[in-house]
């Protein structure tokens, strides 16, 4: 006998899930319409006459080398700031599952950078970073070379990377703690009991149960390096010194509510879109099949 | 008699909503914060406290960038204020739309006669259409300046600002030579050391009269005086007369420049207030024109800032208003008021009269400032020198900086970096160009 629970009238259930469709509608799709609409035209931006130009701007965005350079930065952004994010998040975890010494205090204080709105922690990182006045101005007065962000484009984007990581890894933190904290404590004290140590638990029994957490972080941190990142960039380094640390989104702030190109951020945006739909396809498809869910 | 209290109170409220509610309401959105965002509230108390017809509500949108993209997105929306201050880079666009009520047309609409003559020429024909008409009322205007400090010069000798480029770098010399870190500040701004360079020496950055004459103009910096320019440049960066300094590095150069720590900069004179503000306690410096080529008859430089514009869509009260306000603020009193508290410039001939006539450029600290003035007047205005209108000229101010920072991380040689950046420049302007395809510049 089949046991489902259905309305018997079916407009009551299309009136319950209608307020979320309105809400999906309007802040999603809309949005995302005009965005292709004004990706395949020439959008003038006080309004009056837009032009149908077929793929023109997208042809232009992928004829453009530096569009190209801002797509690999962005994958090595995202690929460091979801590593070490991750490790941090789960390293903290970790340390605070075991209940160590304080460890209450901890697991506040952990999560407080994620609360830190990113233009806010860009501006602190810039000053701990600056080379006359940071944290490295002795080595820098002994040595320019040493740490010049300004100028040296690997420095700016190890800033920013660092910047980012700090502030995601207490993101990182939340989910991991929740998930070893719903591992059942007795196949631990079991563990424990048959002599494994902290380590050998941990890579044995703890990281090999939370892998599906491991994953959603993955999916979601890779995603979010690619749209989060703007704030501090913009803060932080403009993009700059030269392109060394214009990311896609970056460049699509730039380019469509600075430079008022509208068509061009939108084809930008269509395309930052599409890639991150691959990744997440690849993810989904190669990664998750390393994923137990119990 | 409490109740009688109650009554009197109640009374002088409503007369006074009720006296509200008679003044027409209008709006201006701005970019302007901290100290000058003050400001602009104050000017527009003063308005409101000076006649009972109208109230404008000052809003300011956080920055000039804000301001615009607030703008568009509220006149799409049918929403916007009656008045928008849209930045320099800003006035292409608008200027194409038929978002605006041309200046002058308002004016007349609304009984004002206003004397178009009386605003200085180098800040009108900056935003003015190629007839030479103004479309937008100039607000805060300013030009950048040599920032010099008198007593790093008197150690070298000299009582005077360098008045050419090969003299300025003489003196960047000599102060290092005399112990100076730091003779000059920069921070790969192009505005001075492009825009109002190309001005000065009369040269142009551009095709089609620097774009003023169609759509079709093309962006041509690499080429000539430009070159040796940012050549003379790079070289005394790498001499260390030149150190950046921007807020990455931990100081922006009038940081530097108040505490002593950097000699000389180039910048804005809405500067002017904040190094005086700022600076080191005895301190002397001094503002002057920036330099010119050797052998170069200086011309006018280029005016900055942004102006005041009106937009479609709002009532004829509401109109009227606005027209009462920029009648306001062209007023002599009103820019004595708004360049005491700023460091901007009086944008009228008889502003900058009257406050000459009141002793303002006599005195500390606001004695220097005239010099802008006399930078923005020292030529006729030619094809050259009268402004740079080009499409998406945010993205190209961009590129080269962009191509700046790495000619000076010697990524790139001079050349290259300036020819990059020109190429990638015109694919910004081709574009544009197409965006409007079948318009004419007004």
């Amino acid at each position: 006998m089949e046991k489902r629970a259905t309305f018997a009238m079916g407009w009551l259930g299309m009136a319950f899930i209608l307020p979320q469709i309105l809400l999906v509608f309007i802040f999603f799709y809309w949005p995302t319409g005009a965005a292709m609409f004004w990706a395949f035209t020439l959008e003038r931006p006080w309004g009056g006459g837009n032009e149908w130009v077929g793929f023109d701007n997208f042809r232009q965005v992928f004829a453009d080398r530096a569009y190209w350079g801002s797509i690999i930065r962005s994958l090595m952004f995202a690929a460091s700031t979801a590593t070490l994010s991750m490790a941090f998040g789960l390293l903290l975890a970790v340390a605070c599952d075991r209940g160590l010494k304080g460890y209450q205090a901890f697991r506040t204080v952990f999560v407080w950078p994620y609360a830190v709105v990113a233009p806010a922690a860009a501006l602190a990182f810039r000053f701990i970073f600056a080379p006359e006045a940071g944290i490295f101005s002795a080595l820098v007065k002994q040595n320019p070379e040493f740490w010049n962000p300004a100028q040296n484009g690997y420095h700016a984007m190890t800033m920013i990377i660092i910047c980012y990581s700090w502030k995601y890894a207490a993101y990182c933190f939340i989910f991991f703690l929740a998930a070893l904290q719903a591992i059942p404590r007795s196949v631990i004290e079991a563990s424990a009991l048959d002599g494994a140590s902290v380590l050998r638990r941990v890579f044995d029994i703890q990281l090999p149960l939370i892998t599906p957490t491991f994953f959603f972080m993955l999916v979601i941190s890779i995603t979010d390096s690619f749209q989060d990142s703007f704030g501090i960039v913009d803060v932080m380094t403009d993009g700059g010194p030269g392109k060394a640390t214009e990311l896609l989104v970056y460049k699509i702030y730039f380019d469509g509510f600075r430079g008022l190109d509208y068509s061009g951020a939108a084809a930008q945006s269509i395309v930052l879109m599409l890639i991150m739909m691959v990744l997440t396809f690849f993810q989904f498809r190669y990664i998750e099949r390393r994923v137990h869910y119990s | 008699m409490k109740s009688k209290f109650l009554i009197t109170l109640a009374a002088l409220l409503m007369t006074a909503t009720a006296q509200a509610a008679e003044r027409v309401k209008f709006e201006m959105w701005h970019g302007l914060t901290g100290d000058l965002g003050g400001v602009v509230d104050q000017v527009c108390k003063r308005f409101n406290d000076s006649q009972s017809d109208y109230e404008i509500i000052c809003t300011s949108q956080g920055s000039y960038d804000n301001a615009l993209q607030n703008a568009i997105a509220a006149y799409r929306a049918k929403k916007n204020p009656t008045i928008v201050q849209i930045f320099d880079a800003g006035t292409l666009d608008l200027l194409l739309s038929e978002a605006y009520v041309p200046a002058r047309k308002l004016m007349a609409d609304n009984g004002y006669k206003i004397n178009w003559d009386d605003y200085i020429p180098a800040i009108s024909n900056y935003y003015a259409n190629s007839k030479g008409e103004l479309n937008s009322f100039p607000f805060n205007s300013s030009t950048a300046m040599m920032y010099w400090n008198k007593d790093a010069f008197a150690k070298i000798g000299k009582t005077e600002a360098p008045k050419t480029w090969e003299e300025t770098f003489d003196s960047l010399k000599a102060l290092k030579a005399a112990g100076y870190e730091c003779p000059m500040a920069w921070n790969y701004d192009t505005w001075p050391i492009m825009e109002q360079f190309s001005a000065i020496n009369n040269i142009p950055v551009a095709t089609k009269g620097n774009g003023y004459q169609g759509l079709d103009t093309e962006f041509i910096v690499n080429k000539g005086k430009y070159v040796d320019v940012i050549k003379s440049l790079k070289k005394a960066y790498d001499d260390g007369l030149v150190k950046i300094k921007t807020p990455d590095t931990g100081a922006t150069i009038v940081q530097a420049f108040a505490n002593t720590d950097c000699q000389v900069m180039l910048s804005s004179i809405a500067d002017h207030g904040t190094v005086s503000k700022t600076q080191k306690p005895d301190m002397k410096w001094d503002v002057a024109m920036l330099p010119t080529l050797a052998g170069v008859e200086r011309h006018n430089s280029l005016v900055g800032g942004a102006s005041l514009w009106a937009l479609q869509g709002k009532s004829d009260a509401e109109y009227k208003g606005a027209a009462a306000f920029f009648n306001f603020i062209a007023q002599p009193d009103s820019a004595l008021f708004w360049s005491t508290n700023t460091g901007y410039i009086p944008v009228t001939k008889s502003g900058f009269e009257f406050m000459k006539a009141q002793g303002f450029y006599d005195k500390a600290p606001y004695k220097g400032r005239e010099l802008a003035i006399a930078s923005l007047n020292a030529s006729p205005v030619n094809e050259n020198t009268r402004g740079i209108r080009l499409g998406g000229f945010v993205q190209i101010r961009k590129e080269m900086r962009d191509a700046l920072t790495d000619i000076f991380a010697n990524k790139v040689s001079v050349e290259e970096g300036l020819n990059s950046a020109v190429e990638r420049s015109n694919v910004v302007l081709r574009k544009f160009e197409k965006t409007y395809a079948g318009k004419m510049l007004p």
